[in-house]
């Protein structure tokens, strides 16, 4: 096992430099596959079906568009869970297929399982999606990207603010991580910065992906007089045909998910992962060294808004897109002081702004006050 | 405020609404599996014809334009995978709970296989039959907008209740299942009898499957389904093999499994994963609480390979 994987690093290492192609076909026995011309190979893993209308489906039009560049092969995972099951995925995407960096999209992949393979594969890099990475923690062969997508959500927000009638909107959230309370809260104060008096409901369903109780959560959602829905789930197909089905206007997350409700999206905040990825793949092949810390919102182009519906008005329509052209010149804040938590704290002094960029969002904690849930 | 908002009374309203929508496929799923059962089989299988009938509906419906063929079609699936399960099954020392659980896997497999290019379109939904019509509230309205296979559910419990107690075939069934000796003594071949009552077990579980992509959540993914066939294994001794027992087991684990959001829709915040649970923890109680050493599993049929 330890000499195994030792040719395996050594053979890594082997095929990064130039020469390595030449070497590995005569100086290794061991393997078994024969060794490639020095093409570079990147893994995605994705932990639901890639067409998903969702996450996954922005992290793998993400890949689609590195398939393009010449001289690197991609290859991807798709439905792996957030178990050993993703180490082993990456360990053959590695050792049987000679990937040299591998993108794990899904938050729960971070810790132990990346971590884990970072360390027995140190010649590898490891970029993982959200924003868990730490300098001072990891290794260096590990790092992390993600996008403002909450700003995002905030003019998802502005919509919805325009469009709700009874001031109260909702949101079906998975799991109470940063990235989500911070969608969760750019939502709200998007929706606020039209009318001050809106409230947001969140539903907690728990899990990323459930179809059945997101279904019934986006139903309690609009039983309870919430009026427009948006969502932080890997596949909010579900989101938006139950509440379009119940009559309510949808704001879309992760993909564009307008076919499924042409009427009643507002719209939504996507990713364009392609921009990061290609940016990683061109600098692997040149050669140069990655970044460990990669972020971007609407000014970088990593994310992108959905075009407006058939439902938004004049007045929103105008709001939005003065706030886009706010964010396109980046930094923008949607956190501003004086701001309190739902619970009544002081979360952000008076005076106070966190762009976008700030990093202490990226472990936020709280729900704003309005938020109900 | 507007009209529309009724504050708590949004909870045993969602709870109604919940068990009326979540409960369908456990009704149709613990039918199938409670005749099969009482033929004196157990087909843990379940759970993957489940996933194989959504796929099939989803995509059949998607071809064809037409939600009811999507139902037949994953009828025909369903029954093709309880003939698979009892033909192995029919041959001797094969354990019926390791064939189930290898078809389980064989049906959610080939379902992803062949469900890969339906998780995008959109296929035309089953209809509701909207019973809350008279109400001016949009939540009655849609808590009664009821579908029409958590009808024919209802209808078929208290048919299969009925056929079990006083009709012929009803009796061959349970003869099989207690006694496969007295059966054949009667001149009756219980492989054929186990064979029927699978297949028509299957196919139930395939409308489970149907109502889970045509109907609610209404669409076809590979997480659509969370368990809820084993769930509904568990729900037939839970409701003693009686076809009314496992239709107010569903009802109640459906109403149950809407108290979460519900809760949280009304404004309490605390633990939402423990009354997420709730329908599990209910289980757990009612099992316990009518347990005793002293009629344990009350109306097992006697050839269950669990009861053997």
């Amino acid at each position: 096992m330890i000499k195994a994987s030792h040719t395996i690093t050594r053979r890594s290492l082997l095929k990064t430099s130039a020469a390595g192609a030449a070497f590995g076909a005569v100086g290794l026995p061991l393997t078994y596959r024969p060794a490639r011309a020095a093409a570079t190979t990147v893994g995605f893993i994705y932990v639901g079906p890639k067409d998903d209308y969702g996450y996954n489906q922005a992290h793998a039009e993400g890949a689609a568009a590195v398939k393009g560049l010449s001289g690197l092969t991609v290859v991807e995972e798709e439905n792996v869970p957030e178990t050993v099951d993703v180490q082993k995925t990456m360990e053959s995407m590695i050792n049987l297929d000679g990937a040299s960096l591998v993108f794990p999209t899904s938050f729960g992949y971070f810790d132990p399982h990346m971590l884990a393979m970072a360390k027995k594969f140190p010649n590898v890099q490891f970029r993982h999606c959200g924003g868990l990475w730490d300098k001072s923690k990891h290794p260096a062969n590990t790092g992390s990207y993600f996008g403002y997508i909450g700003m995002g959500q905030y003019l998802n927000g502005i919509v919805a603010g325009h469009a709700s009638k009874s001031k109260k909107i909702g949101f079906v959230a998975a799991k109470p991580i940063p990235q989500v309370l911070m969608n969760i809260n750019s939502f709200l104060l998007g929706a606020r910065a039209v009318d001050p008096t809106i409230v947001c409901q969140v539903i907690f369903t728990g899990e990323w992906s459930l179809a059945v109780k997101e279904a019934e959560a986006t139903n309690a959602l609009v039983d309870g007089g919430v009026d427009v829905v948006t969502c932080h789930v890997d596949g909010p197909k579900v989101v938006v045909q139950t509440a379009a089905g119940r009559g309510a206007y949808v704001c879309g997350y992760h993909a564009n998910q307008s076919p499924l409700a042409p009427d009643k999206y507002l719209t939504g905040a996507e990713w364009n992962w392609a921009t990061v990825y290609t940016g990683f793949a061109k600098k692997m092949l040149a050669g140069e060294p990655l970044d460990n810390f990669v972020r971007g919102g609407i000014a970088e182009g990593f994310v992108k808004m959905s075009p407006l519906g058939p439902a938004v008005g004049e007045a929103a329509r105008k709001q939005f897109d003065a706030a886009l052209a706010e964010m396109k010149t980046g930094g923008f804040a949607a956190i501003k002081g004086p701001l309190k938590s739902n619970k009544g704290d002081q979360v952000v002094a008076a005076g106070q702004a966190l762009p976008e960029t700030a990093i202490e969002l990226e472990s936020m904690n709280y729900l704003v006050e309005g938020v109900q849930g | 405020m507007t009209m529309s908002d009724i504050g708590l009374w949004s909870v045993p309203l969602a709870m109604l609404g919940g068990a009326i929508r979540v409960s369908t496929p456990f009704i149709f799923v613990s039918l199938g599996e409670a005749i099969t059962e009482r033929s004196g089989r157990i087909n843990l299988g379940l759970e993957g014809t489940l996933v194989f009938g959504a796929m099939a509906a989803y995509a059949v419906a998607v071809e064809t334009g037409s939600a009811w063929t999507g139902v037949v079609a994953a009828m025909l699936a369903g029954a093709g995978f309880g003939l698979l399960h009892a033909w192995i099954c029919s041959f001797p020392k094969v354990n019926d709970i390791a064939v189930g659980i290898a078809l389980m896997l064989f049906g959610i497999g080939l379902a992803f296989f062949f469900g890969k290019p339906y998780i995008q379109p959109a296929a035309p939904r089953l209809p509701a039959i909207p019973f809350g019509a008279w109400s001016d509230l949009p939540q009655i309205q849609a808590a009664l907008s009821i579908n029409v296979l958590f009808l024919a559910g209802i209808a078929l419990a208290v048919a299969l209740w009925w056929c079990f107690k006083n009709t012929r075939a009803g009796l061959i069934v349970r003869v099989v299942g207690d006694s496969a000796e007295a059966a054949r003594a009667m001149g009756l071949n219980p492989t054929t009898v186990r064979l029927i009552a699978t297949a028509v077990g299957g196919a139930f579980a395939a409308v489970g499957g149907a109502y889970l992509s045509l109907y609610y959540p209404g669409s076809w993914n590979e997480r659509l389904s969370s368990g809820q066939g084993l769930m509904a294994v568990a729900l037939v001794i839970f409701a003693r093999w009686n076809p009314l027992g496992c239709l107010a087991a569903a009802l109640l684990f459906g109403a149950a499994g809407a108290l979460g959001p519900a809760l949280q829709s009304a404004g309490v915040t605390q633990g939402y994963y423990l009354f997420y649970a709730a329908p599990y923890v209910l289980t757990l109680a009612i099992m316990i609480a009518t347990s005793s050493p002293g009629r344990a599993l009350a109306g097992a049929p006697g050839e269950l390979s669990i009861t053997r």
